[in-house]
């Protein structure tokens, strides 16, 4: 959400435009391709991250309490499913990082082309920046499988 | 520069802030088996030989705060853009803001406590 999405998505309470579609926008990638799926994957791995953020916090603060208290705490938080829930998280920070820092570069004008007049037949920048979504993608899949291999194989 | 254009240049700021920070916070933390930094004591890096060790270091806990201050803006005001999305009455748009404000101010204060804290009682 940029600067003048802000302003216009503060809705008819701001006097705005209504979000119609809502959550449901967020399922269909119509004919913006991945990129709109991206976008959704974004906000889905966003409050995945912030909500263990909170937890986190929580958790590592029990360090100052003592050693006692610190292995109490990583005793509970230790298991098969935990560690699952760690490696999500981990694979939910490599993809929102990774196309964090496409989001980054395409609001700086990189991969995106320069303007160009509006005239038929049309063009979009949606294509050139495509490949720059691929190779997000591909990094935060080498990340993940990396992850994969340290979680589950090394330890 | 409006406010929410401001709030939304330092949110990319944050992150990427946050690439840098939580890239290397999630290798040395994840990728121990792999890349094996600053787990002086080896063994797992939760381990509190580990947690002492890193704890001690000055850089570790200035990269610790900042970090935290990061992540908290970023992923609040985050937050915070995705349910205003959702068109909120003006009052419940206000009540948003304030409790992510105040509970996000919480939560800095809370672990910069436990990170100056823990490094004080290590040191002294």
């Amino acid at each position: 959400m940029g600067p003048d999405l802000a302003s216009r998505s503060s809705g008819p309470a701001a006097g705005g435009l209504p979000n119609q579609l809502g959550v449901k926008g967020w399922w269909s990638g119509g004919r913006w391709g991945i990129e709109r799926y991206l976008y959704t994957l974004h906000r889905l791995t966003g409050i995945g991250l912030v909500l263990y953020l909170i937890a986190h916090i929580l958790v590592t603060s029990t360090r100052a309490l003592g050693q006692a208290s610190w292995e109490a705490t990583m005793a509970r938080v230790s298991g098969p499913v935990f560690e699952i829930g760690e490696f999500a998280v981990f694979a939910a920070f490599a993809l929102h990082g990774l196309n964090g820092i496409r989001l980054i570069l395409v609001e700086l004008g990189v991969a995106v082309g320069r303007p160009i007049e509006p005239v038929y037949p049309y063009k979009t920048s949606v294509g050139r920046q495509r490949p720059l979504a691929i190779v997000a993608m591909l990094a935060a899949g080498v990340a993940i499988i990396a992850g994969g291999m340290d979680f589950f194989f090394l330890h | 520069m409006n406010r929410e254009r401001s709030l939304w240049t330092w949110h990319l700021a944050a992150g990427a802030v946050i690439a840098v920070l939580l890239g290397t916070h999630m290798t040395v933390m994840h990728l121990d088996q792999l890349v094996g930094a600053f787990n002086p004591h080896g063994g797992h890096p939760v381990d509190w030989a580990n947690v002492v060790a890193r704890g001690k270091e000055a850089g570790f806990t200035a990269s610790y705060l900042l970090l935290l201050g990061a992540a908290l803006f970023h992923g609040l005001y985050g937050l915070r853009g995705i349910l205003l999305e959702l068109d909120p009455p003006a009052g419940a748009r206000r009540a948003l803001s304030a409790v992510l404000l105040l509970g996000g101010l919480g939560l800095f204060i809370y672990g910069a406590w436990a990170a100056i804290a823990f490094r004080a009682s290590q040191l002294s």
